[in-house]
């Protein structure tokens, strides 16, 4: 038997093909909108994964250091590490913020991006940069720094931070944080002052208003009041590495108990990246998704109900030449399954072609993809449903009413 | 009379539209025969039920009443006798329109092979019997065309070979010399007593034009509901 629907598709191919890349670049934004929250939560894993912690000891009662502020001493890890279980410990601050190149460098743009502060040490220790493609660690505690590939920045390159510049010793790939933003590392010091440093008038009026409190400006603890305000004693973090065959929630437990600190596992800190931070994206790209999807439907059912009106007088002929309705339904149907196939494949296409122009990493899993077909074809087959009931409406005698 | 038992027999057929006060008597008892190979001509102005005969004959809508006999097979009795209409249109009759109609996406041959591999035969089978007409025909050689790509009488000759492809008793010719010249109509009409005579087909052919009526050797005018038997023609 010949295929209807087939032939039909043969003899106006270019309406077909033409439609099909119409909707196949609405099907390309569905996939793209998917691959951009896929993108967000691998942005999160990734920021787990790299930071090389088992255990993350954050400030009492607060869901930090990547969802809410967190401040704790950076002493603290020095207890810890005592702890039961614990193989290492190390300070983290974060500080998310515009970078700008030093005046005379030739990357004229700055660029938003995570400043992390690490203590100088070895790759695999937690805290320190993974993926090193090029250069070296941080290994002075003082102006020097390692940029993401995504930042812009090369080898040489110096940056400005605050006050302070630093030199580009080092560069990563895939180090984001869970925004998608690069991450710059500089040292813990630096970091920690960078964090809480005011301007110099902002430190001579406090100079002064110190030294005009009677109770503080008295000899020997004037200068001791003025020293611990100039410096930062805090980190948002403390990152932890436990013993091989050691419970990750034992231990964690344990930090809770003597510490009175809050600590979150991998598991518990994925949830707050995921079910917390990034849940209203999430829920935004899920509204876009489910808005597509529907003008997706609607544009099928559109095109397929207009395709078929315009064969009204062929349904006719064919009904009053013996054609059972099952058949016309079925090239009807196979048609719009046709429009939905070129659809998905100019879609998937395209979505591949114009993923990696997006600022931020957008990941197209395989599984979204044998989803959004599925849903494709769903959406094509109730589309043409309309257009069936009009071909199946379709009185034989058109044919012959001259 | 023998020879019509084996054609068409159409006894007191009637059609009523509509109930009550505002029914309308379309056909009101048209009686008629057509014997395998004839050729016979239904004229009658408009409004007369033409259209209306020629969709109860067609199978496409339902008659009132009367009886309709294809051959030994009652067909029509008070109520359709056969099941499946699509199929009794697809293999009882044959159907030539004014315009070709033919299906734009589909070329000659598969226009013509459509009919039977609806029926269920083989492709092969299907496009074997399409260019044995259309031999007939004297269009084989446009057999690959589009149905774009053909004359108007190109067109019809396909129409034509389309209606005969599945051997049906009974073909329906529903104005098909109106968008014709006169010499052209001429041909279509003796391509269609032709093909009649080849396949033992009963031919029924509506039509207004004054130029192949006398082609006819009867004709059949319905007035008013009801069909007369105007005129025999004797050929030399």
């Amino acid at each position: 038997m010949i295929s209807l629907a087939g032939r039909d598709i043969l003899h106006s191919w270019g309406k077909f093909v033409f439609t099909g890349i119409g909707l196949g670049l609405l099907i390309g934004v569905t996939l793209t909108m998917a691959g951009v929250y896929r993108g967000m939560v691998d942005d999160a894993k990734a920021l787990l994964d790299n930071s090389g912690a088992d255990l993350w000891v954050v400030q009492q009662d607060t869901l930090g250091p990547y969802a809410e502020p967190s401040s704790l001493y950076d002493d603290s890890y020095r207890g810890i590490l005592t702890l039961n279980g614990v193989e290492q410990a190390a300070n983290i601050t974060y500080l998310t913020m515009q970078v700008r190149p030093a005046k005379d460098q030739r990357t004229a743009k700055d660029v938003r991006a995570m400043v992390v502060g690490t203590p100088p040490g070895r790759s695999g220790e937690p805290g320190q940069p993974k993926h090193l493609i090029a250069g070296r660690h941080i290994t002075r505690n003082h102006y020097e720094a390692v940029a993401d590939l995504a930042s812009g920045f090369d080898l040489g390159d110096r940056i400005v931070i605050r006050r302070n510049e630093y030199r580009v010793v080092g560069l990563t790939r895939r180090m984001v944080s869970s925004g998608g933003d690069p991450m710059i590392f500089i040292p813990l010091q630096d970091a920690q002052e960078a964090q809480f440093l005011k301007d110099n008038d902002a430190i001579l009026r406090q100079r002064a208003r110190t030294a005009e409190n009677p109770t503080l400006n008295r000899p020997g603890v004037l200068d001791a009041v003025i020293a611990s305000q100039s410096v930062n004693p805090f980190v948002n973090a403390v990152l932890v590495r436990i013993k091989p065959g050691h419970d990750p929630e034992r231990v964690a437990e344990s930090i809770r108990r003597w510490k009175r600190l809050t600590v979150y596992t991998r598991i518990q800190m994925e949830d707050i990246l995921i079910a917390k931070l990034i849940a209203t994206s999430s829920r935004q790209i899920g509204m876009f998704l489910v808005i597509l999807a529907i003008v997706s439907a609607a544009i099928v059912a559109f095109i397929i109900y207009t395709l078929t009106m315009g064969k009204i007088r062929e349904i006719a002929v064919l009904k009053l030449i013996g054609t059972k309705n099952r058949t016309i339904s079925g090239m009807i149907l196979q048609q719009a399954i046709g429009l939905g196939l070129i659809g998905f494949v100019v879609g998937k296409v395209s979505a591949t072609l114009w993923a990696p122009i997006f600022p931020k990493y957008v990941l197209l899993e395989f599984g979204d993809a044998a989803r959004g077909f599925v849903a494709v074809i769903v959406i094509c087959v109730l589309a043409s449903i309309l257009a069936i009931r009009a071909a199946l409406k379709v009185d034989p005698a058109e044919a012959i009413s001259g | 009379m023998d020879r019509y038992n084996q054609g068409i027999r159409i006894e007191g057929l009637k059609k009523r539209y509509g109930t009550g006060d505002t029914a309308v008597d379309a056909l009101k008892g048209v009686d008629m025969q057509v014997a395998p190979g004839e050729v016979i001509g239904l004229i009658g102005p408009s409004g007369s039920g033409k259209s209306t005969l020629l969709k109860c004959l067609g199978a496409i809508i339902d008659p009132s009443a009367g009886r309709m006999t294809l051959g030994e097979q009652i067909i029509y009795e008070d109520a359709w006798k056969i099941p499946d209409l699509c199929a009794l249109r697809r293999d009882k009759i044959g159907f030539v329109f004014q315009a070709p109609y033919l299906i734009p996406f589909l070329d000659v041959t598969d226009n013509v092979a459509l009919l039977p591999m609806l029926a269920g035969r083989s492709n092969r089978e299907s496009r074997q019997r399409a260019m044995a007409l259309l031999e007939a025909l004297d269009v084989a050689h446009r057999a690959k065309a589009m149905p774009s790509q053909l004359s108007g009488g190109e067109q019809q000759r396909v129409a034509i070979a389309r209606a005969l492809v599945n051997r049906p008793p009974i073909i329906l010719a529903d104005e098909p010399t109106a968008p014709l010249d006169s010499e052209r109509a001429l041909t279509v009409i003796h391509l269609l007593e032709e093909m009649a005579a080849q396949f033992s087909t009963a031919i029924i052919v509506v039509t207004h034009d004054e130029k192949i009526i006398p082609t006819f050797k009867r004709i059949y005018s319905i007035r008013d509901g009801r069909t007369h038997e105007e005129q025999i023609k004797t050929h030399p």
